[in-house]
């Protein structure tokens, strides 16, 4: 069990259980949906943002372990950070899931580390990184059309 | 299972009792590890893993047969088409043809499907018209009808199905109207297994003049059909469902139907004569095989057709039955476990969702443990929808499956549960 292990971490496991900031935000400025139809996963991300701040961020969606407690991390980790900062974990996280760059423990946090078993995962990349697509669509185009990270 | 079902009868002769193990030996991709683990294969609804005996023979034509056919003077070429040909001959002896005439080969059943839809379809279905369907066709027996509906500004209408996956055939004489140009049903529903009454659908619609097409894509891997005992009018299957290579199908069509319907694709093969003012149209099958067709393919199917007819389908119906009632049992005693899919009637498939774990995680999860089954909605979205699941977990097994796969199929998902509940 230990590539499982590596796969579904207790920080997963427990997110995907008891999902964090799983609502709606009312006074919400941005927001977008990510889709990936062929594996049904769904997401909707409400962000407010305040002189370039998130002071607020939900999300409502279902689908597997991986996409929703990804959602779930990536709420508790954004919030209350600029929109540089969160686009640069974008990115950090980005990289470390697909494999494409060396992960900096340092940039990412505990948290979005407990992903870093997902790029053993080819599959399962996409389910990871569906909230943070859609989030990155909120903040820059305010999400017309859905996300999707299936090639 | 005979009239009902469109089965041929068993042979009359008495067989010891099916060996899955001296099958599994013909079989070389069961052999090979999956993570460290023997491989367990349960995902036979999506392909079919294939018999040396394919596998030989297609090594065979390119070393020794290859040519262009139905072109050739050589004695190559003449060998080639014969090949290709006793393709043709063997899938329409597994499907109990009235003459070879009436088989198309197409790249599978969806190509058949298509086939069908655009030329039958529309040259008999107008504006107004109707297109009957069932509430758990693939996909591939609901969009080739959604886009000739839209086009000729008709209705697509759909047999609703029970809570157990099973068609609820009390509406069919209501749904079958004056309008209906066409009714097209799956024989075997790949993401429920359920094993549709084919036969009474076809007898209600034709007593009301109203042609049928039968997706038989996951029947033929169950046992041979008998097309005439069915009077279907078109039946469609694809080789790689049924241990044969992929990229090559089959569709019957009664021949009166097929000399009606206007060619498919234009190219060569297809023609008897072409000037600039006027082509002609060769005859059956030709007319429906534009282009050099998959000869490697139709030899393929053709092999799979000659290993599966020397199986005993008395003993292997048998096997599957009680593979699939194992496999019922065993999946159900996992506590927060609900099948979907529960007609009585019903081929090797249980596929089920499972609290607190979705398909996707159970699918990684089974993967470790070395067992392939298929996650998701399966190409039927509308089923998905129906049971009010986002997408299910499913386990198909063929013939040369074994109650020892169905053990370690429980017992990985025996894990899931661990991991998903600790």
């Amino acid at each position: 069990m230990s590539d499982l292990g590596e796969l579904y971490q207790q920080v997963i496991l427990d997110h995907n259980k008891a999902p964090r900031n799983f609502r709606e935000v009312p006074d919400a400025n941005h927001t977008a949906n990510g889709h990936n139809p062929l594996c049904g996963d769904k997401i909707t991300l409400w962000v407010k943002v305040d002189g370039g701040v998130i002071e607020d961020v939900g999300f409502q969606g279902q689908g597997c372990a991986i996409s929703q407690a990804s959602a779930s991390v990536m709420t508790t980790v954004v919030k209350g950070k600029t929109v540089a900062e969160a686009e640069q974990l974008f990115t950090a996280f980005h990289g470390m899931v697909t494999g494409t760059v060396e992960p900096d423990r340092q940039t990412l946090g505990t948290k979005l580390w407990a992903f870093s078993g997902v790029k053993e995962f080819p599959a399962r990349v996409k389910c990871a990184n569906l909230p943070w697509h859609t989030l990155h669509a909120a903040l820059q185009e305010n999400g017309s059309e859905p996300v999707s990270t299936e090639a | 299972m005979t009239a009902a079902t469109g089965r041929r009868e068993p042979a009359a002769a008495v067989r010891p009792a099916f060996d899955a193990d001296r099958v599994r030996a013909d079989f070389p991709l069961l052999r090979r590890s999956m993570r460290g683990k023997s491989l367990v294969y349960l995902d036979n609804a999506a392909t079919s893993q294939k018999p040396r005996h394919v596998i030989d023979a297609i090594h065979r034509y390119y070393e020794t047969l290859n040519a262009n056919v139905h072109r050739g003077v050589y004695q190559l070429s003449e060998e080639a088409t014969a090949a290709y040909e006793w393709g043709r001959a063997m899938i329409g002896r597994y499907l109990n043809v009235p003459s070879p005439a009436e088989i198309v080969f197409v790249r599978g059943a969806t190509e058949g499907i298509n086939l069908v839809a655009a030329t039958f379809g529309r040259r008999r279905v107008g504006k107004g018209d109707e297109v009957l369907i069932s509430a758990m066709e693939h996909h591939s027996n609901i969009v080739p009808w959604q886009m000739l509906c839209e086009e000729r500004g008709a209705t697509l209408r759909v047999i609703p199905m029970n809570k157990r996956g099973e068609l609820v055939l009390e509406r069919l004489p209501d749904l079958l109207t004056s309008r209906t140009r066409i009714v097209a049903v799956v024989h075997v529903s790949n993401s429920l297994g359920t094993v549709n009454p084919v036969r009474e659908i076809i007898t209600e619609a034709h007593a009301r003049g109203i042609p049928v097409l039968i997706d038989g894509a996951q029947a033929a891997p169950h046992g041979p059909v008998d097309v005439q005992a069915l009077d279907c009018d078109f039946y469609a299957v694809s080789g790689h469902k049924m241990f044969g290579p992929t990229g090559i199908g089959a569709l019957f069509g009664k021949r009166a139907l097929l000399d009606e319907m206007p060619p498919y694709q234009g190219g060569g093969e297809m023609i008897q004569s072409v000037t600039f003012e006027k082509t002609t149209y060769a005859p059956l099958p030709m007319k429906f095989e534009a282009g050099t067709p998959n000869i490697e393919g139709a030899v393929g199917i053709g092999a799979a057709v000659d290993y599966l007819r020397q199986l005993d389908w008395d003993a292997v119906a048998k096997h599957e039955a009680d593979l699939l009632a194992y496999a019922t049992e065993g999946v159900s005693s996992i506590p927060g476990v609900r099948l979907v899919g529960t007609a009585a009637h019903k081929a090797s498939v249980v596929a089920f969702v499972m609290e607190g774990a979705h398909p996707h995680d159970i699918g990684t999860v089974l993967d470790q443990e070395g067992v392939a089954i298929r996650t998701g909605h399966h190409c039927t979205q509308p089923v998905m929808d129906f049971f009010g699941v986002p997408a299910t977990a499913r386990a198909s097994m063929a013939f040369y499956n074994t109650r020892d796969d169905v053990d370690r199929l429980v017992a990985a998902l025996h894990r899931v549960r661990e991991l998903f509940h600790r």
